[in-house]
């Protein structure tokens, strides 16, 4: 089945790949040639290949900003991810919290982070706030898609299991969240680049503040300073996680449902 | 097992089932029959503890060991309704894990209905790699895996094609002969029914209520032959006959 269906399928999936690279090629091309021609000065606009120079040159500060920053992104999407479901499989278990909570979970969520971040910076310490921060932004999807996930149940599996008796554990654990679980990694997905967005937010908001050492940090002190090549660098480093963040995520998304879930089935 | 009177009055008003009596004898199959939203379903969900009847009484032959409880009841349902994330030998190993039968012997009756059913060599298959007329094999499996003493299904065949349907038939036919279990089988198949019950109850559209019940002399073993008989054309006349009344006199209501 897979051999008969490589020719076209391949040339297909080839040319996927290589049209964006294509793409990219030709516009860095154009950038350097710009730069070269029209003899823009580095402040103004870094040559591309003046921005690869910068990373290799200041790699010692540019990764250890880095880690900084995905560490910081990783607690926020830890956190966030526990309370999302665990938020979710409360209001779930019980009606009385869900209204209670529910409509604050809504409030967190639309005020703005941009605008919470200097206030959390002035009541928590830095690195409390730029995780606070972090998981404010990435726990709403994934509190949102699990009670979607929790209310979508087959009503005959429902009705099976309380034919069986099954407790309400007994339910959750095998019935429940298991068939929220495509909902869930949807949850996370979102999660995990709005969890770097958060973070990156709160440390450029915490930027004036001093302490920062994360990759934001870096752009807004690179910023006063004209170091723009540096910015570049520290840009394509952002970028750069975040896409790793998107296929990883993707990634487990497709180890946990490829043998069951329609959204993860090779066609 | 015994309905006595029972009404079932829906929260939006709709009366599904009005004084429906049913005496199932231990052994029986038996076949309830009727046109489309006659409350056929909503009767076995009544008899399944799913559903409380608004009126009236479901009566067990000794109330005092609760049948409910001792899960002696099977369901089938109209879907396979396996669970898409584990695979069949696990989908049929669930009631009795939520039991708590120990692994190994729970994994022993497993085996041994899988077998039955036909599913042996498909235990780690999983649901959406099976065609459906092995899913609903599967969903037979996994309401016989507790030995039920009460077999309930609700139109388990309709969404088969025929020869999957007529090659089920032929075998649910054999594992009740084995297993002898009682079964109430909801259809809306004249052909199904007589083919299949030891008697068909013929029940009225809107509110539900049982219309007629006939009596299938037939003997079983009942094979392929039977379906070509003059004895089942005979019988599926005579239900449908009922089945046309039923219509007309649950329309009037």
């Amino acid at each position: 089945m897979t051999v008969r269906a490589s020719g076209g399928e391949r040339r297909d999936r080839i040319v996927r790949v290589a049209l964006p690279i294509a793409v990219l090629m030709l516009g860095l091309a154009i950038w350097e040639l710009v730069v070269r021609i029209e003899n823009v000065p580095p402040y103004v606009l870094p040559a591309p290949g003046v921005i690869l120079q910068t990373l290799a040159a200041d790699w010692a500060p540019l990764s250890q900003s880095l880690l900084v920053t995905l560490v910081t992104t990783f607690e926020g999407f830890l956190l966030a991810a526990a309370g999302g479901v665990g938020l979710a499989v409360l209001f779930n278990q019980s009606r009385l919290v869900e209204y209670s909570l529910y409509p604050y979970a809504v409030i967190l969520q639309v005020t703005p982070i941009v605008a919470i971040a200097p206030l959390l910076l002035i009541y928590l310490p830095q690195h409390a706030a730029v995780l606070v921060c972090a998981w404010i932004v990435a726990f709403f999807p994934v509190l949102a898609n699990t009670t979607l996930g929790l209310h979508s149940v087959d009503r005959n599996l429902t009705d099976l299991f309380a034919l069986y008796g099954a407790s309400r554990g007994q339910t959750l654990w095998h019935l429940k969240l298991p068939s929220a679980l495509p909902y869930i990694l949807g949850g996370l997905r979102i999660a995990g680049g709005l969890s770097l967005i958060g973070a990156v937010v709160a440390e450029i908001a915490a930027g004036s503040a001093g302490a920062g050492s994360g990759l934001a940090y870096l752009i807004a002190e690179s910023g006063y300073r004209l170091n723009i090549p540096r910015m570049f660098a520290a840009l394509l480093l952002l970028s750069l996680a975040g896409i790793a963040i998107f296929y990883l995520l993707a990634f487990v998304n497709y180890l946990a449902l490829h043998r069951w879930h329609e959204s993860a089935l090779q066609a | 097992m015994v309905l006595r009177g029972v009404d079932k009055v829906f929260a939006n008003g709709t009366r599904a089932l009005a004084g429906l009596h049913l005496d199932v004898r231990p052994g029986e199959f038996v076949a309830l029959l009727g046109p489309s939203g006659c409350g056929k379903s909503t009767a076995l969900r009544v008899i399944a503890g799913l559903s409380e009847p608004t009126a009236g009484v479901v009566e067990w032959p000794s109330p005092a060991t609760g049948i409910r409880s001792a899960n002696r009841i099977g369901f089938v349902f109209q879907e396979p309704t396996l669970m898409p994330w584990v695979s069949v030998f696990n989908n049929v190993l669930l009631p009795l894990k939520l039991q708590g039968v120990p692994a190994a012997s729970a994994a022993e009756s497993v085996a041994a209905v899988l077998d039955r059913v036909g599913l042996a060599a498909f235990r780690r298959a999983y649901p959406r790699e099976l065609s459906g007329g092995m899913r609903m094999r599967a969903s037979i499996a996994r309401a016989l895996v507790t030995e039920p003493q009460l077999l309930l299904m609700d139109e388990p065949f309709a969404a088969l094609d025929e020869i999957t349907r007529f090659k089920l038939n032929d075998d649910l036919l054999r594992m009740w002969r084995v297993s002898r279990t009682t079964i109430v089988f909801v259809t809306h198949s004249v052909f199904e029914s007589v083919y299949l019950a030891s008697r068909i109850v013929v029940m009225t559209a809107r509110p539900g209520r049982v219309f007629a019940e006939l009596a299938v002399e037939a003997p079983y073993p009942r094979e392929q032959n039977f379906r070509t008989s003059a004895e089942y054309a005979s019988v599926c006349r005579r239900t449908s006959e009922a089945l046309a009344q039923a219509m007309a006199a649950g329309g009037e209501s």
